[in-house]
């Protein structure tokens, strides 16, 4: 029987996944039109993303004190290592985009409101040739996350149809097929 | 990656032999890029922020560093002291008996940084307010009551109809369809050449245009447009004397006011009835509508846009504090976008000096 993830982390894999991917089409319609659903959809894109912020933070716990299970044996040592630059290369996304929502705001001079009465104060100073770049960068790693997902989807489709090896199953629930 | 396609382990090879599943793997990853690119619009011609500021370029020029609207402007620091009777209306703070901060912007239309001050165009204030409880309240207000077109699909046709063609002018062949389209636009400049004009944008009357909804302590949602009404003395000009006027005559009128003293403006909220038309910036509400006097706004310095804070404020109209609400106005969202993209556009050019350094208080 294939070794799973440990329950938290699996819970909060696919409660992230459905997040993120929900935030990467949210930013990406967004700023794509000039219609009401500019309106509701940046303001749901500021709490969503700060609670993707909170919950990356618990996960990164999660990660550092329940080692996950090991990978096959039998990839290939470049897999391997891909697999591990990938893994930490989204974490870091997701850890440093909502960041730099949150510092594009604040650079930008931006009263920064996820619900009434709730307010962030600015973590960066107001300057425009800051918020440039943090604009720039936000949406720079917001379609380099979108793209290491892409690859990431792929490869758990890999595992599971061309290699047939457990390692998507070690990320689901229920009965363990590879049991 | 050591890939090499005859070796049977490698990634190609293991997929040229599992033929249905590679087919399976690249349709999902294909689709999911699909819909990305789908929510991203690149299919069918969505009307995105960054065509309608393409547009606004083609009209009156680029010019790197500016506001691709309401380009030519001047700051300005003061006070808001709201005087209570707001807050039966809404539960924004800066409507409490209190005084808010508050930085501004004088601007007039058009997208050039030093066009003449005498033509017949908006005249414009833009606040942004920071009431005691720290939130903020933006709104850019025009000396109009009405806009010349109700959605950002009319106003991108409007920009595209009276862009200058070859000779420095709008193509009749165009504007006239345009005009046969959009009889708003046509009674929009017949308002234009009708009301009677300020003398100064110191007695001006500056309106919100969109509506917005106010949230009570009662919880109770009112559909409400707002203006700045001057108090000082009413005066107004000869039309035909516009283009007379030496170019800045506007801005220069401001600094020689503003410097014999505050100037002021009490706000009004005019409460919509049933059946006001909410969704429309080209229609008026009835001048008999209930309106409240909530506060006065002091403006007590004036400072170029170089030296002073407002250059690098986007006064986006959806920046809107607890209590207040965008309404089911459809420009205030295309208002909202197509800001943000001027802003970063202007934010990546940098600042470029503006008419004022010659023109200081
Ligand atoms: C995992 C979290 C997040 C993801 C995946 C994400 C994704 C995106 C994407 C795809 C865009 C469009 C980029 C472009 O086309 O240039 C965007 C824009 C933006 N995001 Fe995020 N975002 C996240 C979190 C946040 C947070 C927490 C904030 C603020 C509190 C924020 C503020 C913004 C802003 C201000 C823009 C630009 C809007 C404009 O220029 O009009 N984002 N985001
Ligand atoms: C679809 C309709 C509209 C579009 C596309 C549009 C576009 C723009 C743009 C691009 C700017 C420059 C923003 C910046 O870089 O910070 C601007 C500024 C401004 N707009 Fe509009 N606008 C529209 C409707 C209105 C309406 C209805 C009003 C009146 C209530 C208005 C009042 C102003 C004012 C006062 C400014 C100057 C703000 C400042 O001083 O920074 N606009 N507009």
């Amino acid at each position: 029987m294939t070794e799973r993830f440990w329950l938290p982390a699996r819970i909060l894999h696919w409660l992230m996944a459905v997040l993120v991917i929900a935030m990467l089409f949210i930013g990406a319609g967004m700023v794509s039109t000039v219609s009401r659903t500019h309106e509701w959809l940046f303001a749901i894109h500021k709490p969503l993303g700060f609670t993707i912020f909170v919950l990356v933070i618990i996960r990164l716990i999660v990660r550092l004190v329940h080692k996950p299970p090991p990978l096959p044996a039998d990839m290939p040592a470049w897999m391997r290592h891909a697999a591990t630059l990938s893994h930490w290369l989204l974490y870091a996304l997701m850890f440093f985009l909502p960041l730099l929502g949150w510092s594009t705001l604040s650079a930008a001079g931006y009263p920064i409101q996820l619900a009434p009465h709730v307010h962030l104060p600015p973590i960066a100073p107001h300057n425009l040739a800051l918020y440039t770049f943090l604009r720039d960068a936000h949406g720079f790693g917001a379609y380099l996350l979108f793209f290491t997902y892409l690859a990431h989807l792929g490869a758990a489709l890999f595992h599971h149809l061309v290699r047939k090896d457990g390692v998507l199953a070690s990320m689901l629930f229920g009965k363990n097929p590879a049991g | 990656m050591a890939q090499n396609p005859q070796d049977p382990n490698s990634i190609i090879g293991q997929l040229s032999r599992n033929k249905g599943a590679a087919a399976l793997i690249a349709a999902v990853v294909g689709v999911v890029l699909l819909l990305f690119a789908w929510a991203g619009g690149w299919f069918g011609g969505r009307l995105g922020p960054g065509k309608i500021a393409d547009a606004l370029q083609v009209h009156d020029g680029l010019h790197e560093g500016f506001r691709r609207a309401h380009t030519k402007g001047y700051c300005f620091t003061g006070h808001f002291d709201g005087n209570g009777q707001g807050t039966r209306l809404s539960v924004a703070n800066v409507f409490a008996q209190g005084e808010s901060r508050v930085i501004g912007r004088f601007s007039t239309g058009g997208g050039m940084p030093d066009s003449p001050d005498g033509r017949l165009v908006f005249r414009a204030i833009a606040l942004s307010i920071t009431a005691p409880n720290g939130e903020v309240w933006r709104t850019a207000m025009d000396s109009t009551a009405v806009f010349p077109v109700a959605t950002p699909k009319a106003f991108m046709a409007f920009l595209e109809a009276t862009s200058p063609v070859a000779d420095g002018k709008p193509d009749p062949a165009k504007v006239g369809p345009y005009m046969a389209a959009h009889p708003e636009t046509v009674a929009f400049i017949n308002y234009l050449k009708e009301q009677p004009l300020a003398s100064s944008f110191v007695n001006t009357r500056y309106y919100s245009i969109n509506a917005f909804r106010f949230v009570g302590g009662d919880g109770q949602t009112r559909f409400v447009r707002w203006s700045l009404d001057p108090t000082a003395t009413p005066e107004w000009m000869d039309k035909g004397n516009l283009e007379k006027m030496p170019r800045d005559f506007l801005f220069d009128d401001l600094i020689k006011r503003a410097a014999a003293g505050p100037l002021t403006w009490d706000m009004s909220i005019q409460l919509a009835a049933p059946g006001d038309k909410t969704d429309d910036a080209t229609v008026q509400w009835p001048e008999d509508r209930e309106s409240v006097k909530v506060g006065r706004l002091t403006i007590d310095h004036l400072i170029t846009e170089d030296e002073g804070p407002c250059r690098d404020i986007n006064f986006d109209p959806l920046a809107l504090p607890t209590g207040i609400k965008g309404s089911d106005d459809p420009l205030l969202a295309a208002r909202s976008a197509v800001y943000s993209s001027s802003f970063r556009r202007r934010a990546a050019e940098g600042p470029h000096p503006s008419f004022a350094t010659e023109h200081k208080p």
